[in-house]
């Protein structure tokens, strides 16, 4: 019986790191794992299922001579730019709105969350209707007497892409907004009176004052946008299957397509390795400054 | 193919383990889901319960299959592959070459399916002198569809040849009436562009550039002349085309908002849908210049191998797929013509009847030739290189001259 | 210009009010307007849609595609209706979501009040598997439940969700938990409150703002993922979105849009309802925890 407290005292300074341990294997395997099992296949000749035939760079060298794969790599930048830009500022404006007193937040708070619950399997076909132009809001405004009214930009190879950003957007900017609405609300008052009796503008105050402490906010709100914003994938295939033409293919759409569909397992591996080294290079980079400042 | 084998060890291991495999059940893994198409098969589940046969139903619909086929790669690398999955063309030939599928030669002998199934489709449901599938259908892609009321009050005869036509859609453009019914989906734009091929440069050059890939053929000025005539059909649908569903095409032509829709024979099922009446209300023909040619495409169900050999499950499944009475009654309902050439026409419409006389002639005279559309001409890799360069330049995105040479080389960067 | 009140310290004009009001509705309009579509398409007979009247309320208000959708619209060989894969949906999301929910908890806990050397890079790691991108897992992925013999099980989808989620549940809790006093902790240490005990008794039941947030957020993603239910189950335990699929995707046949539209609503149902049954505690959870760094 004497061992007994000992060994309880050692259990319990290894119980966190046993707690801990099951998630850390699992990421391991599951994640780090299949990312460099991925790496692998991308140097070999696996087409429909993975083979273990090494083929070098071939793959690569394959890839950048497909055009829709540039098409796909600038839809990309356009696309996350944009997304994670006007959801940021609809997000937080609506957020700030929504905090002076609104009558009825509590009404309108679920209307703009709700569309985060669905999925584009979803909303993809009332999407596709809305911007059809032979349909949607062009052909509404058409019979409500505005002829010259033109909305065809899904149709429009220069412009499709536009049209899943705005879906894109429609969908999170209001999870945004809650993120930003909890910084504000948040926020200690007593600074803020502090400010006013000195006569600083409302504008002042926002700018100066209150958007500065909302760094948190911003900085959860670029992880979950750029983690949305790579995975986009549903929303093109029900909105634009990545037509016209091939005109709004994302990697996600590319990467797919390659591997599953156009028994290019090899190829697909490559895009897929040069999409994680690219999320990698933004990533890690941010994980660290994030993660080093908490010490 | 030892990653094939592997996996097999698995499976063998884990069928031990957990006794996934029950005996008498069939798995079937498809995307028949539209109501038509599970009545067809529903008439395969009641013949196999018939025989104390469960049928344990795993539907995946999307892309023509291509969501159920990406469900299948992981099924079989999972060691837990379904007992019967449905599949096109080249996947078939595929699979075959990873060793995955059961061999059903001794039942195909004792159904005698060499001497009733056409070759071209032999092609595809065989693999090293082995049937390793069952064929359940024959679709032929080089239809026309045409509204009659709307040809009638124009004046245009059912046009012969690629000049006629071209003159049709010039005076129903004249006319006021959109004269082609298209929805811009790159596997639409393919379809139309077979025909197109066909028709320009004849079944030897389609065979040239889609089935052996030749570069020569490919990057001809026959192939040039097939895009500026794409080009010329581009001209002709609507400003909304673009993404449009083809059932919505060819509500257009039922409504008579357009004339002519170029699509496989399942369209024909929306106009009797529509209550309309072959001959009568609307018309089917080979597009032009392409009479005598059929380009198919055929579903078929082929079997995995469960531990070296065919189940009598399996057996019983692909006996009942090639039974005459259901190769008839399934067809009659999907629109496609039977797989087998000896099964009696009594139940088919006009349509139907042109179909499948069609389909026996063009097989007897050589003339049936699998479509690069939809998978029997070229495998997925080539067939989607083709696809890229086909909308691109329906699209606009480039002229004639620039797609003939990304054609060739879009498809040498995928073989 | 007078001080509006105690609490608020923000003053704005009768026509700022005004704007503010009119965009907020604006705004709300844009977001209603999908649903609306999918409301109004639901509730009218399909002649109505195929005649081009898309936009425009009923002319004859129907619930007959719905109760189609429910329980005798073709999904595959036999005309089920959704019904039966609403439970497939039910068996797989909740253990997922209560587990991955648990385990976030844990590690947040172990991550704050237990920290160790090297514990920062192993939280580097965990939220940098956030980003995945979900397509490249499937192969192996699929080779790793066939080698446990989950292939197709209902368990084997838990644990792939468990295992693509508990990135964020981790990144939730451990942000909450940062923000709790760590000197509560030690107190009950010197008392001698054991590991577990402490985080039942002290961190857990203050813990229910961020489990709404991990809950919301780990009950959407599953209910909603398609690419997984649909490789990894079989004919016994494919989830709503697939059923939803094949229903939607039906390729050569009549598509009856007023069905879809009827049974997209029906499968969105469950995540609505949390959305807005919990949705007054989310922000409550939001600012209590993770955007607070």
């Amino acid at each position: 019986m004497q061992s007994a407290p000992d060994f309880k005292t050692r259990l319990q300074v290894w119980l966190p790191k046993l707690v801990l341990s099951p998630s850390i294997a699992m990421v391991l395997v599951f994640v780090y794992g299949f990312i460099l099992f991925t790496v692998y296949l991308s140097f070999t000749d696996s087409r429909i299922l993975p083979s273990y035939g090494w083929v070098g760079w071939e793959n690569y060298s394959k890839l950048f001579r497909l055009s829709h794969w540039e098409i796909a790599i600038t839809n990309m930048a356009i696309f996350a730019l944009l997304y994670m830009v006007i959801c940021t500022v609809i997000g937080l404006a609506l957020a700030i709105f929504l905090d002076q007193k609104i009558r009825g937040e509590g009404a309108l708070r679920p209307i703009y969350l709700y569309p985060m619950a669905l999925s584009f399997i979803v909303t993809g076909t009332a999407w596709k209707w809305i911007l059809d132009p032979g349909i949607g809001i062009e052909n509404t405004m058409h019979s409500l007497g505005w002829e010259s009214f033109a909305f065809d930009w899904i149709k429009n190879r220069e412009y499709a892409l536009y049209t899943v950003v705005l879906a894109a957007v429609w969908q999170t900017s209001g999870f945004v907004m809650a993120m930003f609405l909890a910084g504000l609300r948040g926020i200690d008052n007593e600074i803020l009176k502090a400010a006013q009796m000195d006569g600083a503008s409302n504008w002042n105050l926002y700018r100066r004052i209150i958007i500065p402490q909302l760094r948190p906010a911003f900085l959860s709100a670029f992880v979950i946008l750029a983690h949305l914003a790579i995975k986009t994938y549903d929303l093109v295939i029900a909105l634009t299957g990545g037509g016209p033409g091939r005109a709004t293919e994302l990697p996600a759409t590319f990467m797919y397509s390659y591997t599953f569909t156009r028994n290019q397992m090899g190829i697909g591996a490559a895009s897929a390795t040069i999409m994680l080294m690219t999320i990698a290079a933004i990533m890690v980079p941010y994980l660290y400054a994030e993660l080093r400042e908490k010490r | 193919m030892s990653f094939m084998k592997n996996l097999k060890a698995t499976a063998a291991v884990v069928a031990l383990s957990t006794g996934v495999a029950q005996a008498a059940d069939v798995e079937v893994l498809h995307w028949w889901t539209s109501g038509g198409e599970a009545a067809a098969l529903n008439v395969l589940k009641g013949d196999l319960e018939g025989q104390g046969i469960g049928w344990q139903d795993m539907p995946v619909a999307g892309g023509g299959g291509e969501q159920a086929m990406t469900v299948l790669r992981a099924r079989v690398t999972a060691g837990n592959a379904p007992t019967a999955v449905q599949m096109l063309g080249f996947d078939i030939q595929d699979w075959a070459k990873e060793g995955a599928l059961a061999n059903l030669n001794d039942l195909a002998a004792a159904e005698g399916w060499d001497d009733v199934v056409p070759e071209a489709l032999q092609g595809f449901a065989k693999h090293d002198g082995k049937w390793i599938s069952a064929p359940v259908n024959v679709h032929s892609t080089n239809w026309v569809w045409a509204n009659k009321a709307v040809l009638d009050t124009n004046g245009i005869a059912v046009p012969e040849t690629w000049d006629d036509f071209a003159a049709a859609v010039d005076a129903l453009s004249a006319a006021g009436i959109t004269p082609i019914a298209h929805g811009g989906q790159a596997w639409q734009d393919a379809t139309v562009f077979d025909a197109v091929v066909m028709s320009t440069g004849g079944p030897d050059f389609y065979k040239a550039a889609f089935i052996d890939l030749d570069e020569e053929a490919l990057g001809s000025d026959t192939m040039k002349e097939a895009f500026d005539r794409m080009a010329f059909i581009r001209a002709n649908v609507d400003d909304n085309f673009s993404g449009r569903d083809w059932n919505l095409a060819t509500a257009m032509v039922i409504n008579g908002d357009a004339g002519f829709q170029m699509m496989g024979d399942w369209a024909k099922g929306e106009f009797l849908n529509a209550g309309k009446v072959p001959g009568q209300d609307f018309l089917c023909f080979r597009f032009p210049g392409t009479q005598n040619q059929v380009t198919f495409n055929a579903d078929q169900f082929a079997m995995f191998d469960q531990g070296g050999a065919v189940s009598a499950e399996q057996s019983a499944l692909a006996q009942a797929i090639l039974s005459p009475t259901f190769q008839s009654a399934f067809n009659v309902v999907k629109g496609s013509v039977p797989a087998r050439t000896d099964v009696s026409d009594a139940d088919f419409d006009d349509c139907g009847k042109q179909g499948m006389k069609d389909l026996a002639a063009a097989a007897s005279s050589g003339n049936l030739f699998g479509s690069m559309a939809h998978g029997h001409a070229a495998p997925a890799s080539i067939k989607n290189a083709v696809y890229d360069v086909v909308t691109a330049h329906f699209n606009g995105e480039y002229d004639s001259a620039t797609a003939v040479t990304e054609l060739v080389d879009a498809v040498s960067i995928a073989k | 210009m007078s001080v509006a009140s105690q609490d608020t310290t923000i003053r704005t004009g009768r026509v700022t009010r005004a704007l503010i009001y009119l965009t907020l509705l604006l705004f709300a309009l844009f977001y209603l307007m999908p649903l609306f579509v999918m409301v109004v398409n639901s509730l009218k007979p399909l002649h109505e849609i195929t005649s081009g009247n898309m936009m425009a309320l009923p002319e004859v208000w129907t619930i007959e595609p719905w109760r189609k959708a429910w329980s005798e619209a073709q999904i595959g060989v036999q005309a089920t209706g959704l019904k039966p894969y609403f439970w497939n949906s039910i068996k797989m999301v909740v253990p997922a979501v209560f587990l991955s929910t648990m385990l976030g908890a844990l590690n947040g806990y172990v991550l704050t009040k237990w920290r160790f050397r090297g514990d920062t890079i192993l939280f580097g790691l965990m939220l940098f598997a956030c980003f995945i991108p979900f397509q490249i897992v499937l192969i192996p992925m699929a080779r790793v439940l066939g080698i446990f013999g989950l292939a197709g099980t209902t368990w084997g989808l838990v644990l792939v969700h468990l295992v693509y989620g508990i990135g964020f549940t981790t990144l939730y809790f451990r942000n909450y938990y940062a923000a709790f006093p760590t000197e509560l902790v030690r107190a009950a240490q010197i008392d001698g409150a054991g590991f577990f005990q402490i985080f039942w008794r002290i961190l857990l039941p203050s813990s229910g703002p961020i489990i709404v947030v991990s809950v919301i957020w780990q009950f959407t993603n599953i209910w909603n993922d398609f690419l997984f239910g649909a490789s990894f189950a079989d004919f016994s335990s494919q989830p709503m979105t697939v059923a939803l699929n094949n229903l939607v995707q039906s390729s050569h046949g009549v598509k009856e849009y007023n069905v879809h539209f009827a049974a997209a609503i029906l499968a969105a149902l469950p995540t609505l309802l949390v959305y807005i049954v919990a949705g007054r505690y989310f922000v409550r959870g939001l600012m209590a925890g993770s955007v607070k760094g």
